[in-house]
């Protein structure tokens, strides 16, 4: 069957078997291969990819289901060449070591900022309570993404000062 | 990682195609919505669908609403939605307490409320909800809807009583002012399955006095992972109707619950632990739900 | 030497991953690359009568199906294991554990691969299968191996440690003696990365070139040479990115040696990538050690000495990685970090049908359970004598001033301050304040325990003389290249998969030669590009390749320093180094650097004696000893008796590891180990019914800890610097591993002591938890009836 499915922004038509699984489309099919795969259960969160505005466990969706919507992998994280503000926390902070499950928790670090830009620490570990990590505790995932919140609430109330007019520097 | 075995594929763009489809492609056709129950057991090759009919475009039955008495979901509601609807909250906050411990917040985006209760497995979470909640589920087929309650609606375990050319379309519960439900699960880790897990709704009838306990006017106990039947502890339901509401009475009630349920030893725990569990979360939960139906969690 | 260079730097590797653009083996595809599959047994114990490979053959996608039989044909049916055994690559007489390697499809695509499996007919005669380790000694067992000449049990060894007849007369004459059977339960490392490769034979060259992930690359071409008869130097092993190793990718696997002869049959590149469930129930498992342990000590607290036996199960073929004359590894350190008068164990390796491995997942070859051990008979006596188990440790912890310290079962622990390490982790966790919060919530009715746990750990094998595998000694090559514009390029032999050696590595030749750690590149993983050595596992990489890359830097300095003499026309003697370079003596200001030596050296300078037109240098490093790492850790859970769940409130943990190159990459291996200790703690094990069908087989069931189980990590440093170690470093990445699951469960037991709960085995889960209270423990290894 042909599916035509925009990744990253591109479009993409492609024939293939209904039973290609998401991750498998993206990887083998669109070479692709920054999302990962860890486990035949859907425990693992390797995956996770957006798809349209939401994260999804890409291992357990067939890339039929992608047919006509949008997907973002971790490749488009990073807008033109600037690293998103989690990706910088992540390399801030130490929040990767083989980084193998490091792509799944960024993309869910940036849909949960995207939806709550100020988590506390228990937010951040429930909203990646669905992945693994073998490599880091957690500790430090949960410290690159609380990075991200503070740098963008930093440059958010800097943008905000600008555009209030000359007050930059003031209140905070 | 594992993967399906061959299949055909049809997108189905309205409830009415869906139909057609399924009495097109018969018995070994499977529903499509989430897919998080669904796909896993297909990697596996423990489901081996001929054709996987795909409902994620039925708009028509994601939606939920408070219409003429009742809080209506439909099937197609993905659990992020239920978890986070205020209104379902507000009415039955047994639905909250249950979606927040299903999966990871990953998989509640996309896996469906009519797709883990078709997928009937014994431990499945929402369907001890909703039979603590007495819900009803709408079932639709080329003849039109019909009506089953959650408590009837499953048959065994994987099983439930929508035929092969049937969609599960919509679940309906009953409001009745002054209630409070809850639910207690204890899995081995966050998102892991139930070893056992009790959901309670109590509502209380209307004469209390201050000092007193009240008297409960009506009751629903919910289980999963222990084998009760009809994933309810109609027992000790009996035994709460008209009983106070005190701890006394939730701690037997949940020995009856404990009685009446048939709990079966695998890598979760042994049958004896469950057991206590669906003891001990019973009396848990109704002790929450009676906190809410008062106003004071 | 400048040490600036050491500190808390970003690392250089994370520029690929954050971007998605890391290289790991399923990244790679070749023009061509076919995708092979395992067909495994389903059952435990089986004679095979025969195998229909026609219908996979027929299936249009398929290339080429390879059994035992056609692997038999070119003698490589079996191969060696790392621990002198033979293991089946494809089974040919019987299958020796559920999930065991039975036939290998090559096909177009992945998807086929696995279709044309079921397409494959294997008749199988069910044995009976061997699962209990204590009845696979039974006189009337089912015999596994008999393939192996001579064998009429399934006894692998017997060995001992210490001075049984010392120890003996300890126990005879204590005041208290208590003895506790513990079990460590088979769990495993589970990288979140599986285990493959892609092996591309290349026809006119003879050249076979294999991406692979492995923890040490060069072990691996010598081994693929043995087993396939391909010349060595005609192998290029590659390990490329690597998504965790923690043990399970030492071995070398069937998969890897399928995908060989699949692309030798078919003349194109052949990729094998395990699934999970082939990774959990076949591939190196950790643990397994069913262990009797006893503490002597006087009644006021003395601990005297320790006993311990062991049954090792090992699984149906002895794969357990670790220096040959150590079958059970270093488990008789489990002397611990006490004053003892005298020590002995006896360790039994037993056949199982179930699958091979034993030394993996950060175990420091067994240390894990030897510290667990300990640990537990410890706070096992502590309750004997009603003493505080703090302060029972505090009592017999060996003190500064008796290192070099000689264990009663020979270790010789070279450095530490032991004392001072359990006082920092009592003072982070608030001890005291913590014991009075414990009573009154007792009195309430509440349950919050806390464990202590503190150890000792020996790594960085290790020294030519004692440790070698499989005849390859121990020691680590590095290669240092100096380009005349003074940028520096070090290979090294271990192979991180993870643990940051692009960064750190830079970081010590950087501090070593006054370089910024940006002007130093780290090369690894490519057997084409690196010195050998025997790579990364058992907490060696710092240890011993770390010490290489400093030796050999410090070679590449002094080459400098003879170069340097002769651009200033001095003597050599009449530099010293200072602030990264070759300074004159009272004449700081007259200085050359790296740098510009090296642009000398490539010049046309005469060169004196000592050099030959470059400043590049090797080394082999032979390591004097192992290193001693130790730690104290604490920590506290709150248990609801009513329902068996444990939560972690807190966990402290003072680490040791001498001098520390870059604090914050310590950090984060102590978090992934601690992080461990919960998992195997309270969710982790690999269980078998009495068929021998494997129950961990998935995520599903073998469970691993999320954010959400884990508390935020509170480190504590003491630095105390190896005596040896060219950096005064110590080795880290297992540490907290080996000593958090003792302080998980010290404490579960502590908070369930009122109940009288004395000891409950791993996995401490809710149902384990109940049971424990209810004075039925469940045991974790083999399923519930």
């Amino acid at each position: 069957m042909q599916i035509a499915v925009s990744v990253n922004g591109t479009e993409y038509t492609r024939v293939v078997e209904p039973r290609l699984l998401l991750i498998h489309f993206i990887r083998d099919e669109l070479g692709l291969t920054g999302s990962h795969w860890g486990c035949d259960t859907s425990n693992c969160g390797a995956c996770v990819v957006w798809l349209d505005e939401t994260p999804v466990k890409s291992c357990t969706v067939l890339a039929a289901m992608a047919d006509g919507r949008r997907v973002r992998t971790v490749e488009g994280l990073a807008n033109g060449g600037r690293l998103d503000p989690v990706q910088q926390g992540f390399a801030q902070c130490h929040g990767l070591q083989c980084g193998f499950c490091t792509p799944g928790m960024m993309l869910t670090g940036r849909w949960l900022l995207d939806r709550n830009p100020d988590p506390s620490d228990e937010e951040i570990r429930e909203a990646i309570s669905g992945q693994v990590c073998r490599c880091t505790g957690y500790q430090n995932i949960v410290r690159a993404i609380r990075w991200a919140a503070n740098a963008e609430a930093a440059s958010g109330e800097a943008a905000g000062a600008e555009a209030a007019g000359g007050e930059a520097g003031g209140a905070r | 990682m594992q993967v399906p075995a061959y299949f055909e594929y049809e997108k189905a763009t309205s409830v009415q195609h869906a139909l057609t489809l399924l009495a097109r492609f018969g018995p070994e056709a499977r529903v499509l919505a989430g897919g998080h129950s669904l796909i896993p057991m297909m990697k596996l090759r423990l489901a081996q669908p001929e054709t996987l009919i795909d409902i994620n475009g039925l708009a028509e039955l994601d939606y939920i609403a408070v219409d003429g008495g009742e809080l209506r979901i439909g099937a197609l509601t993905r659990h992020a939605q239920l978890l986070a609807s205020a209104q379902a909250g507000q009415h039955f906050a047994i639905l909250h307490d249950a979606e927040r411990v299903i999966a990871d917040p990953v998989v509640r985006e996309w896996g469906t409320v009519g797709g883990s209760l078709c997928q009937a497995d014994p431990s499945e979470d929402l369907s001890a909800a909703f039979a603590a909640l007495k819900a009803t589920m709408v079932i639709r087929g080329a003849d039109g809807s019909r009506t089953v309650a959650a408590r009837q609606f499953h048959t065994g375990p994987y099983e439930t009583v929508v035929a092969p050319g049937e969609l599960l379309t919509e679940i309906t519960i009953a409001i009745t002012p002054g209630g409070g439900s809850a639910y207690c699960k204890v899995g081995r880790r966050v998102g892991d399955w139930p070893v056992g897990a009790a959901g309670a709704a109590i509502w209380l009838d209307g004469e209390h006095s201050e000092h007193g306990a009240g008297r409960i006017a009506d009751a629903g106990i919910g289980l999963t992972a222990v084998g009760a039947e009809h994933f309810s502890a109609a027992a000790a339901e009996v035994f709460l109707r008209g009983a106070p509401a005190t701890a006394e009475t939730f701690a037997r009630a949940g020995r009856i619950a404990a009685e009446h349920c048939n709990p079966v030893s695998d890598q979760r725990g042994p049958a004896d632990y469950k057991r206590h569990l669906a003891g001990e979360l019973t009396a848990r939960a109704l002790t929450r739900a009676l906190a809410r139906a008062r106003g004071e969690a | 030497m400048s040490q600036q260079a050491y500190g808390p730097l970003p690392r250089k590797e994370d520029a690929r991953f954050i971007r998605g653009k890391g290289m790991f083996v399923d990244d790679i595809a070749l023009p061509g690359m076919l995708h092979g599959a395992i067909l495994r047994s389903p059952l435990a114990h089986a004679r095979i009568v025969s195998i229909d490979t026609t219908a996979a053959e027929a299936h249009p996608a398929v290339e080429a199906v390879i059994t035992g039989q056609s692997l038999a044909e070119r003698g490589m049916a079996w191969m060696p294991t790392l621990a002198r055994d033979v293991q089946a690559v494809l089974a040919t007489d019987k299958v020796r554990f559920q999930g065991q390697e039975v036939a290998f499809v090559v096909a177009r695509d992945r998807y086929s691969a696995r279709d044309a499996l079921e397409l494959i007919i294997v008749d199988y005669e069910p044995l009976p299968p061997v699962i209990d380790a204590v009845a696979a000694l039974d006189p009337g067992a089912s015999v596994i191996r008999d393939d192996l000449p001579g064998r009429d049990g399934n006894k692998i060894f017997d060995w001992s440690a210490g001075d049984k007849a010392a120890a003996d007369a300890v126990f005879a004459g204590a005041d208290v003696v208590v003895a506790r059977d513990m079990l460590y339960p088979r769990v495993h490392p589970a990288p979140l990365e599986t285990c493959g490769a892609v092996a591309d034979m290349d026809q006119v060259s003879g050249r076979l070139t294999i991406w692979v992930t492995s923890q040490a690359p060069h072990a691996h071409r010598t081994l693929y040479a043995m087993i396939t008869g391909l010349p060595e130097h005609k192998i290029r092993v590659v390990s490329p990115d690597i998504g965790g190793g923690f043990g399970n990718k030492v071995p070398i696997y069937p998969g890897y040696l399928c995908a060989i002869v699949g692309s030798t049959l078919t003349g194109r590149p052949v990729k094998w990538m395990e699934d999970r469930s082939e990774n959990l129930m076949s591939t190196s498992f950790a643990r397994d050690y069913h262990m009797h342990g006893e503490i002597a000590a006087t009644r006021d607290g003395t601990i005297l000495g320790l006993r311990a036996r062991v049954l090792a199960d090992h699984g149906a073929f002895n794969g357990a990685a670790q220096p040959t004359k150590f079958p059970a590894g270093f488990f008789h350190i489990f002397t611990g970090s006490y004053q003892l008068r005298a020590a002995y164990c006896e360790v039994t390796g037993v056949y199982t049908n179930k699958a091979p491995g034993g030394v993996a997942y950060s175990c420091s070859f067994r240390i894990t359970e030897a510290v667990y051990l300990v640990e537990r008979m410890v706070d096992l006596l502590a309750r004997e004598l009603g003493m505080d188990p703090a302060e029972l440790r505090m009592k017999n912890l060996l003190r500064p001033e008796q290192f070099p310290f000689t264990c009663p079962t020979g270790w010789v622990y070279d450095s530490g301050d032991y004392p001072r390490a359990l006082a920092a982790a009592m003072e982070l966790a608030g001890y005291a304040e913590l014991r009075r919060e414990q009573a009154s919530r007792r009195e309430r009715g509440e349950y919050m325990g806390i464990g202590i746990s503190f150890f000792t750990e020996g790594v960085g094998a290790g020294p030519r003389k004692h440790m070698d595998i499989l005849g390859l000694a121990m020691a680590d090559g590095a290669d240092l290249r100096i380009h005349p514009t003074g940028k520096a390029v070090l290979s090294v032999s271990c192979q991180t998969q993870g643990q940051g050696h692009e960064t750190t590595f830079a970081q010590i030749v950087a501090a070593e030669l006054g370089l910024s750690p940006d002007d130093v590149d780290v090369v690894h993983g490519d057997t084409d590009r690196t010195p050998f050595g025997l790579g990364t596992y058992g907490s060696r990489s710092t240890a011993v390749s770390g010490a290489a890359a400093a030796v050999v830097a410090r070679k590449v300095r002094e080459r400098a320093r003879i170069v340097a003499a002769a651009m200033m026309e001095l003597s050599p003697d009449d530099l010293e180094w200072a602030d990264g370079a070759w300074r004159v003596r009272g004449d700081p200001e007259q200085a050359a650097t790296i740098a510009q030596v090296a642009m000398a050296a490539h010049s046309g300078l005469e060169l004196p004696d000592g050099v030959e037109g470059h400043l590049d240098a090797e080394t082999v490093y032979n390591p004097p000893n192992l290193t001693f790492p130790f730690g104290a850790y604490i920590c506290v859970t709150d248990v609801d008796p009513g329902t068996g769940e444990v939560r972690v409130r807190r966990f402290i943990a003072v680490d040791d590891c001498g001098v520390r190159i870059n604090p914050t990459i310590v950090e984060g291996q102590v978090h992934r180990g601690l992080a461990d200790g919960v998992g195997m703690a309270l969710m982790q094990a690999i269980a078998f019914d009495a068929e021998g069908n494997c129950l961990g087989g998935s995520f599903m069931d073998y469970l691993l800890p999320t954010a959400m189980e884990c508390p935020p990590w509170e480190l504590g440093v003491t630095v105390t610097p190896s005596p040896h170690h060219p950096i005064g470093a110590k080795g880290i990445g297992e540490s907290a591993t080996v000593g958090s699951p003792p302080a998980v469960v010290n404490s579960v037991l502590d908070a369930l002591a009122p109940f009288g709960v004395v000891h409950a085995d791993m996995p401490l889960t809710p149902a384990a938890v109940w049971r424990a209270i209810q004075g039925r423990p469940l045991r974790a290894d083999l399923a519930m009836p």
